[in-house]
């Protein structure tokens, strides 16, 4: 499995209101954790530090794009582009996964380490966690280790069999 | 002033990581930057400077709740916009309630009062 940068066409096709869109969103919602945590506490505004800021941004986006290539070409791409949105929620999936280590990592490591080290650690683990977990999701190497076993060892590639 | 220079900070930092996110492909592997730190690694840090490190580690605990609510939201977004045929827009935004709901029941549980 590749993974490719696009930035033809203006970082994917992507057109620089959106990005001020998520400048906006992204300056919104840290004001109002920031906000929050000075109003309820450390405790309630930690939770913001998790909020889905740019996500509704970026799925909507993700399907626009998607159902206007469709239109390009005269056909209807509605479900293409709810489907394209599925798979970046995902994905997020996994990256959410990986906010868990940030956190934990965060909390273990601010009280005592520096926090450039904290921070830096913290995200190391949200990749660390985020990317393994998307290359497991993507291969499945578990499904071929199943099918040859079920082949009695059939050699690595065997196609499962199927209708003819 | 300060709070201009939050919005700043927290605009630039979730903008770059939406930039990343737009440019990687496959598409499932850029969903990961829609779940980026963007806004903690923003927050965090202006709270280290402002409040002191152990005030910014008991809203990284805190986190902990968000994020699992995320992977909830994110994973109903998926699953409810693999049908097709759905508002993306709706279901995003609507889900958001469920983030909200899921991160307080969380945290009221799990999290509220042991530090």
């Amino acid at each position: 499995m590749k993974i490719t940068l696009q930035v033809a066409g203006g970082a994917g096709g992507t057109g620089w209101t959106q990005y001020v869109i998520r400048f906006v969103l992204g300056g919104l919602v840290t004001l109002l954790t920031g906000l929050i945590a000075k109003e309820l506490g450390p405790e309630v505004g930690g939770l913001f530090l998790a909020f889905p800021a740019i996500f509704p941004a970026s799925a909507t986006l993700i399907a626009k794009r998607e159902r206007l290539r469709k239109a390009r070409k005269g056909l209807n791409g509605t479900v293409r582009g709810c489907r394209a949105a599925a798979l970046d929620a995902a994905g997020a999936v996994l990256g959410g996964a990986g906010l868990v280590g940030f956190a934990v990592a965060a909390y273990n490591g601010l009280p005592q380490d520096g926090a450039a080290t904290a921070l830096g650690t913290a995200m190391f683990v949200w990749l660390a966690v985020s990317l393994p977990l998307w290359w497991l999701r993507k291969t499945r190497p578990w499904r071929r280790s199943w099918e040859h076993t079920r082949r009695g060892g059939a050699g690595d590639g065997a196609r499962p069999p199927g209708p003819k | 002033m300060e709070w201009v220079f939050r919005f700043l900070i927290g605009g630039s930092v979730v903008s770059a990581f939406a930039l990343l996110g737009d440019v990687v492909r496959p598409k499932s592997f850029a969903g990961i930057f829609g779940a980026a730190p963007s806004v903690a690694l923003a927050t965090l840090a202006l709270t280290i400077h402002s409040d002191g490190a152990s005030y910014a580690a008991t809203e990284a605990r805190s986190m902990i709740a968000g994020a699992v609510s995320l992977m909830l939201y994110t994973s109903l977004c998926s699953r409810l916009l693999m049908r097709g045929s759905v508002s993306v827009k709706a279901i995003t935004l609507g889900g958001l309630v469920i983030w909200l709901v899921a991160a307080l029941i969380g945290w009221t549980l799990f999290l509220r009062g042991n530090s």
